[in-house]
């Protein structure tokens, strides 16, 4: 055997090639085991996002209520994802496609709400969560959602800064002071690098430029993506929904703050009166008198 | 898609003529699984953002942005809807494909041309006929959006008599190629398609044969300049001239002498899809009629509420509703058929055609019927935006314009009509529908004392029913009569043709409106379908005044004396009401929910 190898190795003695063997063998171990560390530290790396869906009436859609004005008429209402939270999950898959976010999505509602969660899958979202109540209050939902933020362990969560049914606007602010998370709100644009989190947030007449760690919430809303820029779900989106994971969890047992007593839509809009441009006394006197306006 | 095959026997195709249906076996929009409203709801959103909302572009023939869109909707996947997921596409069902079809149409005639050209006629040749590599190497790149597809059939001299192209192919002398001379015209997505499916005669052959043919202009293809149209103005619409024009052999498109039938059953798809096309734009349109009616004063009142306007929104309702209740219906039924053929062991190609074939009758009907009420629901639509409607500014001119076309290609609609009742004489013959029977036996009807039985009429459709039944005899007294007066001559006499398939026409319809109402007033209850049982009921009011008039028209065109009294009285007794329905009443309930909805809400 060892004339063999002496043979083939030529100027090489056996021991410094059993040597060369065994540090290859090293080698391919130790890689093997960085490749593994490597792995772990780009999962543990890769951010995590939650953006919370609310399923909200169109904006076309035709207000009534019933049950003594207590309850909205969802009879021939179609509902979408609310538009500030659609800004959100866009901005959340550009996260993915450019740094390689994992999305979820979760939403608070009974199952009438999975078309909608659907639609956020087909759009991208690689995992979407139902917590199975109806939701009530701001604060109900946001301790609904505060429970599968902590239990999911997410870095970014996104929410719309107000849904566009009720405009209760609460979601984002209490989840983030439940989970003991930075919060920035009306934000109209949002980076992250590696922990920190640089957002940009729409304040009175201007724009403020924030800096902050994560984990952390966002009460987003358009600027975080133009409309342009939201995605229409493509067939093939549509079709692989139906495969990703829907997955149900009951919710958790928190109270409402707050009941709806009465709804009322605004009066209707009366006749339009139309005063002569020369006559400008006459539209001071119903501005002051009758529009009590002046 | 999976498609879940009706274990009772699914009607073939003609034969709702002679069978009743019940309407638990009919397809409706309201089955729409929760994927196929998400694709709806998917369509709709880029026809709002891209297509409508860029209305003047197209209008002002940006043939560039047509193209564009047609990329745009590549990557949403909209034009691989209906190709085989093995050629990289979505392999959906025959539903689905309607779905979309209809969905993207609406916002501009010239996008649904380019749409419908491509995917259609354009790609199908392939993915119904093309050899294993015909299909690898092209559809692919097809359902992708890489390269568009056009289709070129029509010539100068060749346009409802399609087989007489001039167009030759000559195979070279070594036999590896086919050299392509002649002239097509009217081809639409000519100017940015990178691919023709070219119609040409070999030799002195019977009929034409079909090629694929690469667009190489350094290969002897010149395009005409783009043509000046009434509509579609933003579809490119070129003549294509063919010199010397290298095809290889092995880009034959099924065998030598098979391109008329490759045409004729690509038309197919191309008439039932078209009928789709033309669905949303009606329901678009009386959208903007509606809208408009409620926010037009005149004499201090919303136009909407007078009756003349009324009445015109409830039949444009009205034929929308049946338009999409008679294409969902049929749409449905190939579904079936094309899944009940692959499990019978046919190939997927071989099922799909044959499964269309089967209701070739059906999609002529619908090509016929849906793009008459998309003509009329826009001119109407023009008529209630008054001289609005004649601006360039409103939605409405373009709308009438871009519907024209639509009695025009796939087949005109007199063709079509001919074809509805000419086709379904010969699956008579083929013995696929038992015509004969049941034409004898309203033969001894009309001899024999009638039958004073009536329906409950406390039962939902229950007087409709009965009459739609009655109104079938008609068709096959009128049908049943001329056939065995003229047989084999029956095709010269082209207006009697006409009259009997008005009839088969207004009778599917009327029975699919029906149906759809009917079933969804089961599970729905009927309260929540008032208004669209009313429409069910107004259609049928306008079918039999029509076919009492097509059917006078036909018996006295080739029948005398007490024949021709005898199958007028049946005429009468066949399409004599119980209880007439009140009309106005009807249109003023329909037109009444449409204007509180502020649209047409109905599916």
């Amino acid at each position: 055997m060892q004339a063999k190898i002496a043979k083939y190795t030529g100027y090489f003695s056996l021991d410094f090639l059993k040597s060369i063997k065994k540090i290859y063998y090293a080698c391919i171990i130790n890689l093997g085991f960085y490749g593994y560390l490597c792995r772990e530290i780009f999962k543990h790396n890769t951010m995590k996002i939650l953006v919370c869906i609310s399923n909200v009436p169109d904006t076309t859609s035709k207000i009534n209520f019933t049950e003594g004005d207590t309850k909205f008429d969802t009879n021939g209402v179609q509902f979408v994802i609310n538009p500030n939270d659609e800004f959100g999950l866009t901005r959340a898959m550009w996260f993915k496609e450019k740094q390689g976010a994992a999305v979820h999505v979760a939403t608070v509602g009974d199952a009438s709400v999975e078309p909608t969660m659907r639609k956020a899958l087909a759009i991208g979202a690689d995992e979407a969560i139902r917590i199975n109540t109806v939701p009530t209050d701001g604060f109900f939902v946001a301790r609904q959602l505060a429970e599968v933020v902590k239990n999911g362990g997410y870095d970014l969560v996104i929410a719309g800064r107000e849904s566009i049914d009720y405009n209760g606007g609460m979601v984002p602010g209490i989840m983030a002071s439940l989970l003991g998370m930075n919060f920035v709100n009306t934000c109209i644009g949002l980076e992250v690098e590696g922990n920190k989190a640089t957002a940009l947030r729409e304040i009175d007449g201007g724009k403020e430029k924030l800096e902050a760690n994560l984990p952390l919430v966002i009460g987003g809303q358009k600027g975080l993506v133009e409309e342009s820029d939201l995605r229409i779900p493509n067939m093939r989106g549509i079709m692989m929904a139906r495969k990703k994971a829907l997955n149900v969890v009951e919710p958790i047992d928190a109270p409402s703050q707050t009941n709806d007593q009465k709804f009322e839509k605004p009066a209707a809009k009366g006749p339009v009166k139309l005063v002569d441009a020369d006559n400008v006394g006459e539209l001071v006197n119903l501005l002051h008198n009758e529009a009590k306006a002046i | 898609m999976s498609t879940e095959i009706a274990t009772k026997e699914i009607l073939r195709g003609g034969q709702f003529i002679v069978k009743e249906t019940d309407c638990e076996d009919v397809f409706t929009p309201e089955d729409f699984s929760e994927e196929q409203q998400m694709m709806r709801e998917s369509v709709k959103e880029f026809n709002d953002r891209e297509i409508v909302a860029h209305r003047n572009r197209f209008e002002s023939k940006d043939y560039g942005y047509t193209e564009e869109c047609m990329r745009k909707a590549g990557e949403l996947g909209f034009l691989s809807v209906a190709v085989p997921e093995e050629y990289e596409g979505l392999g959906m069902g025959f539903v689905s494909t309607m779905l979309v079809c209809e969905y993207i149409s609406s916002g501009s005639g010239s996008f649904s041309t380019a749409f419908g050209a491509h995917t259609g006629i354009g790609t199908m040749p392939i993915t119904l006929y093309g050899t294993e590599e015909q299909k690898k190497k092209y559809v692919p790149k097809l359902a992708s959006g890489e390269w568009f597809g056009a289709y070129c059939l029509t010539e100068p001299g060749a346009g409802s008599d399609a087989n007489s192209g001039k167009t030759t192919a000559t195979l070279s002398e070594d036999g590896t190629h086919y050299k392509i001379n002649g002239q097509k015209m009217w081809i639409s997505n000519a100017g940015f398609c990178k691919l023709f499916i070219v119609f040409a005669r070999i030799g002195d052959d019977k009929n034409i044969t079909g090629f694929i043919v690469e667009n190489d202009p350094e290969n002897g293809i010149t395009l005409g300049e783009e043509e000046h149209k009434l509509g579609i103005r933003a579809s490119s619409t070129r003549q294509v001239f063919f010199n010397d024009t290298k095809v290889p052999v092995e880009n034959m498109l099924s065998e030598r002498g098979n391109g008329f039938k490759i045409a004729m059953n690509a038309l197919n798809v191309g008439r039932i899809k078209l009928a789709a096309a033309c669905l949303d734009s009606q329901r678009r349109v009386t959208n903007y009629a509606i809208n408009y009616a409620n926010e037009r004063q005149q004499f201090k009142t919303p136009i909407v509420q007078f009756g003349a306007i009324k009445s015109k929104l409830a039949e444009m309702a009205t034929n929308c509703y049946a338009g999409v209740s008679a294409c969902y219906r049929a749409a449905k039924n190939i579904e079936d058929r094309i899944a009940i053929r692959i499990a019978d062991g046919n190939s997927h190609q071989e099922a799909e055609l044959k499964g269309v074939e089967e209701y070739a009758v059906e999609c002529s009907i619908l090509k016929v019927a849906v793009s008459e009420d998309i003509q009329n629901c826009s001119d109407e639509g023009i008529q209630i935006f008054g001289g609005m409607g004649f601006s360039e500014e409103t939605p409405m001119e373009s709308a009438w314009r871009d519907a024209r076309i639509a009695r025009i290609y796939e087949g005109t609609n007199e063709i079509n009509r001919m074809l509805a009742v000419g086709m379904l004489v010969k699956k008579a013959m083929k013995g696929h529908v038992d015509l004969l029977g049941p034409a004898t036996a309203v033969g001894e009807e009309l001899m024999g004392i009638p039958s004073f039985d009536t329906p409950d009429f406390s039962v939902l459709f229950a007087e409709e029913k009965d009459l739609i039944a009655r109104l079938k005899k008609v068709f096959l007294m009128v049908a049943g009569s001329a056939a065995q007066k003229f047989g084999a001559e029956l095709e010269q006499h082209q207006q009697l043709l006409t009259a009997a398939s008005d009839i088969l026409i207004e009778i599917y319809m009327a029975e699919s409106t029906i149906l759809r109402t009917e079933k969804n007033a089961k599970r729905f209850g009927e309260e929540a379908q008032a208004t669209q049982i009313a429409m069910a009921k107004l259609y049928l009011y306008n079918a039999v005044e029509l076919i009492n008039q097509k059917g006078r028209e036909g018996i006295i065109s080739f029948a005398a004396g007490d024949e021709q009294k005898m199958m007028l009285m049946g005429l009468k007794r066949f399409t004599k009401y119980a209880n007439y329905p009140n009309v106005v009443a009807l249109r003023t309930q329909i037109a009444d929910k449409i204007a509180a909805d502020n649209g047409y809400t109905f599916d």
